[in-house]
């Protein structure tokens, strides 16, 4: 049983075809990327699997379930979390809520449990959220930083409080959208290590990233995807001399002369 | 008890009195609107219309059925809430801008509803008999400000606070951390049209008198005034914001007719020289500590488990 399963998916924007009939598994606890030039859907895949956008046609199995239809909050209960390409952090917030409000669906207090602030069960909940949400802090070398305002912390930083937030979540697939966008090699190299730490701790990593080094120092498997349209999948070596990836990258001609 | 509150009440200055009752009631309405703008980021420009929902709810069952009136104003927080649910519901999922122009055009529906029932008397409006309580309405005011009070600051420190906090921040994240976004926005509205109602129960029997133009767009404005002010989210600004807003009118009385100028111009300096508003992105606990105290910020004391 595959993890997650894109059978034929297919998203239309009016008349231009961002996904076109893509098949793709994840399997349970691999790290599989999802590489291509520019506008060729990555992110778009991304957010047809978190359910901001429902596919046109064919459908998502997440553990076997559809989840083609459901809402963004159905599928972060189901054990999908994600970051984003561009930082979506609650700026004017602490790191610490940042993370909490990742561990949203782990608690269940609602109005009433605020009314009972001082009540033992619902004291014990906000302690239990909030050790969880140090946990996931320490995990990517955030913990110091808790207190500080989210829109205060370094570039690299909010990445990583974007995959600490993703944790909280506790998923079982977590996405990862260009992690080591904007990141210099230092950050990239504690980042792989970060990454594979996470993987090592059970959670499945799908990520789109367009550094190849990153990608293929990191990947176990690799989906191509051109247009639309998925045009090469397999381990690293593979992928590195197919010729329909070079040619998506590069172009016609670069196949010969390479 | 209730005697010697009445005696209090009668021996202090009812201009003084009426001031402060004022401003109790303003704090009610400016942290529900709070609650709604400040912390979930709606901005609602018809807070005053669930203020007359309660506001008529309450008269009108202290006129027919004379219930006690903490039964009373329970009734009228809650037909306010449900009013503010059927509205709140369809333009909920609108919006930014969209949003609060729905809001402003529900405001005066129901302003024109009430300007043509015969049941709050058209525009006439309703005298309110007094309420039916031995507590003097000074104290009733301000026992159900610190209620208040107390229980916006629970529901702010909350996990329920949090999410809607990160609907202000960024709704689309919110909802992939598992935040149900269009029910805690409604719950969210349904709590702060609550209060409102509240807010409207205990000004009619305050003033005794109500017409359905008390509570027209102005009024929301003056409350939303209030809000920013004092710094959107903020328990504490919202209380400083609402009790300038109230005092200072009276205190520039004595300009007579260019008392709204300066009232204006007081407005037009405040978002100039502080346009979060006068405690906006201020740790109100950080800063009373450092001030009384000296002491400096404590860390959270939570025991991070080895790993």
């Amino acid at each position: 049983m595959s993890l997650l399963k894109l059978d034929n998916v297919t998203i239309r924007f009016g008349g231009l075809i961002a996904v076109d009939k893509v098949n793709l598994t994840v399997e349970q606890g691999e790290i599989l990327s999802l590489i291509g030039p520019n506008g060729a859907g990555k992110s778009t895949i991304f957010n047809l699997i978190t359910g901001i956008y429902s596919p046109t046609e064919g459908n998502i199995y997440f553990e076997d379930r559809s989840i083609g239809s459901k809402k963004p909050y159905h599928l972060a209960a189901a054990g999908i979390a994600r970051t984003f390409q561009t930082i979506h952090l609650f700026n004017n917030l602490t790191v610490l809520d940042n993370v909490l409000i990742g561990a949203h669906t782990r608690g269940k207090w609602n109005v009433t449990g605020a009314l009972l602030k001082f009540t033992p069960w619902v004291r014990g909940e906000e302690r239990e959220l909030t050790e969880w949400a140090y946990d996931c802090l320490e995990r990517v070398n955030l913990a110091d930083k808790a207190d500080e305002l989210a829109m205060n912390l370094s570039y690299g930083a909010q990445r990583r409080l974007e995959i600490a937030r993703g944790l909280a979540v506790r998923p079982k697939l977590l996405l990862l959208d260009e992690p080591a966008a904007g990141m210099n090699p230092q950050e990239k190299a504690t980042l792989l290590k970060m990454v594979k730490a996470i993987r090592d701790s059970g959670v499945t990593i799908f990520l789109v990233e367009h550094d190849m080094k990153f990608v293929m120092s990191i990947s176990e498997r690799i989906s191509v995807l051109d247009y639309g349209v998925k045009i090469a999948e397999g381990p690293p070596e593979a992928i590195r001399s197919n010729p329909k990836v070079i040619e998506a990258y590069l172009g016609k001609g670069a196949v010969n002369s390479a | 008890m209730a005697e010697v509150l009445q005696s209090i009440s009668n021996s202090i200055d009812p201009y003084i009195l009426q001031i402060f009752v004022n401003i109790g009631i303003a704090i009610i309405l400016a942290l529900g609107l709070n609650l709604i703008t400040g912390v979930t980021g709606q901005l609602d420009l018809g807070h005053a219309a669930y203020m007359s929902v309660g506001a008529f709810t309450a008269a009108i069952i202290t006129i027919n059925l004379n219930l006690p009136f903490s039964i009373n104003l329970l009734i009228a927080g809650t037909i306010a809430a449900l009013v503010g649910l059927a509205i709140g519901f369809p333009i909920l999922r609108l919006t930014g801008d969209y949003f609060a122009i729905a809001t402003l055009g529900f405001a005066e529906i129901l302003k024109v509803v009430f300007l043509n029932l015969d049941i709050t008397n058209r525009a006439l409006g309703l005298s309110v008999p007094p309420a039916n309580t031995t507590i003097p309405m000074p104290f009733y005011v301000w026992m159900i400000t610190i209620l208040v009070i107390v229980g916006v600051t629970f529901i702010q420190n909350s996990r329920f606070g949090r999410a809607l906090k990160a609907i202000r921040e960024d709704e689309i994240a919110a909802e992939t951390m598992g935040i149900n976004s269009t029910r805690y926005k409604n719950q969210a509205f349904a709590i702060g049209c609550f209060l409102a109602g509240i807010g409207g129960g205990l000004y009619a029997h305050f003033i005794a008198y109500i017409n359905p133009s008390d509570f027209a767009f102005m009024k929301s404005i003056d409350i939303l005034n209030m809000v920013v002010l004092g710094g959107l989210g903020s328990i504490p600004g919202a209380i400083v914001g609402a009790s300038v807003l109230t005092v200072a009118p009276e205190f520039l009385r004595f300009m007579s007719e260019y008392r709204m100028l300066v009232y204006g111009a007081l407005l037009v300096f405040l978002m100039v020289f502080r346009p979060n508003g006068l405690l906006g992105g201020v740790d109100f606990r950080k800063m009373v500590l450092r001030i009384f105290f000296g002491k400096k910020e404590k860390k959270p004391n939570v025991t991070i488990k080895a790993r």
